[in-house]
């Protein structure tokens, strides 16, 4: 028997046995691997929020033991996830953050500290598809993402939740401001709005979320929070 | 006709030499060149290249005999993704820091010249054993230069391998500074280059 490999009837029947089977094949490997991905999935988001909290360079098991210690409650509120974290006996929060790069979605972690004027404690940042070596180093370089680290975050004396802390070209104010990556200006941009964006509904959410999660960030129950004036550090 | 006979081993042996796939062939420079910035991603990429190679080779091979002419290409595609997919899958289960540096390239070998090219050149013409041989060969041919273009430019680039530092404090005292140079893709066109003139040079005779 010799099958006309050429007919029009072989080659649709053919492909359509062919599609099927494959279809079967990948979503059974689909299925089968679904919960050690979730699972990895979820160990890389503790990680990136222990990162944000200077605490890098742990192994998996390590950094499930050590996101168990030091973070003690989550919040969500907008789509937004709020972490509160003891660090020390001091209380830190981070702040998931989300935004778009120059490519593709940027994302990242920030915390901050301070009862009456919040500094950031430390901050992370990932991106889906920005250029190697430019704008990817908001993820890479460890020393970009600290240089985050004391800046203040609201404006003093405002109750509009008005958020200073910036990446910029050119930094006037070292308190405040943040150098961008060189020849990244549009990833860095990306990373500004992100900031501002998402540290502005931390602080409108601060009273309510905070009291939810009883943290000493916005201690004075009335409503100046955050937003209290005060000297400013550094 | 033996597991190992003088031809079968030659269908091995040829490309990590003589019909070297990047060397001689010149296929697959592209994903050569994306995944060597360091050592550990490069020896991923060769092993995933090479399992997916030899498998489709086989797979091919099988059923060569009932592949329409006039479709073959798109049956080689669909068996090559539904490998790759599969890859990428077990990485993202199994190996998710990998995965996620290697990104977009898992799913980019689909297109990676040296696996169509073995199965139009090698499979549809041969039987599943040779045909394995073949893309086995291929693969390491492939994983050996991404081998040794990730571990210059991890070693020149970061002054580490696989992550462990190599180059001592003390270096970097004394002023010594990585190339960052290396840990750009130009770098590694470079280097590939240099692989090939010394490969040409030393180990590759004219038939």
């Amino acid at each position: 028997m010799k099958l006309n490999t050429n007919s029009n009837s072989y080659i649709i029947i053919y492909s359509a046995i062919l599609v099927v089977i494959v279809a079967f094949l990948l979503a059974f490997v689909y299925q089968a691997l679904k919960p050690m991905q979730d699972a990895n999935v979820a160990l890389d988001v503790k990680k990136q929020i222990l990162y944000s909290l200077n605490i890098r360079d742990l192994d998996g098991s390590e950094a499930e033991a050590k996101y168990a210690e030091v973070v003690k409650q989550e919040a969500e509120r907008d789509g937004r996830k709020y972490y509160l974290c003891d660090i020390n006996g001091e209380d830190v929060l981070v702040v998931s953050l989300k935004g778009m790069g120059l490519w593709g979605g940027i994302s990242g972690f920030i915390s901050i500290h301070g009862d009456d004027a919040p500094t950031v404690y430390g901050a992370y940042f990932n991106h889906e598809s920005e250029t190697a070596g430019l704008g990817a180093e908001i993820k890479d370089s460890q020393a970009w993402q600290e240089k985050f680290i004391g800046k203040k975050v609201f404006a003093d004396g405002s109750d509009t939740h008005e958020v200073v802390l910036s990446v910029v070209k050119k930094v006037d104010d070292p308190t405040t401001q943040v150098d961008c990556v060189t020849g990244a200006t549009l990833t860095s941009n990306g990373v500004d709005d992100m900031i501002k964006t998402c540290l502005k509904d931390a602080g409108k959410n601060a009273v309510e979320l905070f009291s939810v999660m009883t943290c000493t960030l916005d201690a004075p129950a009335d409503s100046t929070v955050t937003e209290e004036p005060k000297v400013e550090e550094e | 006709m033996a597991l190992f006979s003088k031809q079968n081993k030659e269908v091995f042996t040829n490309p990590l030499n003589l019909d070297h796939p990047i060397l001689g062939q010149v296929l697959g420079i592209c994903s050569a060149l994306a995944v060597t910035s360091q050592l550990k991603p490069a020896i991923v990429m060769g092993l995933a290249v090479t399992v997916i190679t030899a498998f489709a080779n086989v797979i091919i091979s099988i059923i060569r005999n009932t592949i329409p002419n006039r479709i073959r290409i798109v049956v080689q595609l669909v068996v090559v993704a539904a490998l790759v997919t599969i890859v990428s899958q077990i990485l993202k289960a199994f190996a998710y820091d990998v995965s996620v540096q290697l990104s977009v390239y898992v799913g980019l070998i689909i297109t990676n010249c040296i696996l169509m090219g073995r199965l139009e050149a090698f499979a549809m013409q041969n039987k599943p054993w040779p045909s394995f041989l073949d893309g086995v060969g291929n693969g390491l041919g492939y994983a050996m230069i991404l081998v040794i273009v990730g571990a210059v430019r991890e070693f020149l680039g970061r002054g580490s391998l696989l992550g462990f530092q190599i180059i001592p404090d003390a270096c970097y005292d004394f002023g010594y500074v990585n190339n960052g140079m290396m840990t750009m893709p130009a770098m590694a066109l470079i280097l590939v280059g240099c692989v090939i003139w010394v490969h040409r040079a030393y180990f590759y005779k004219e038939k």
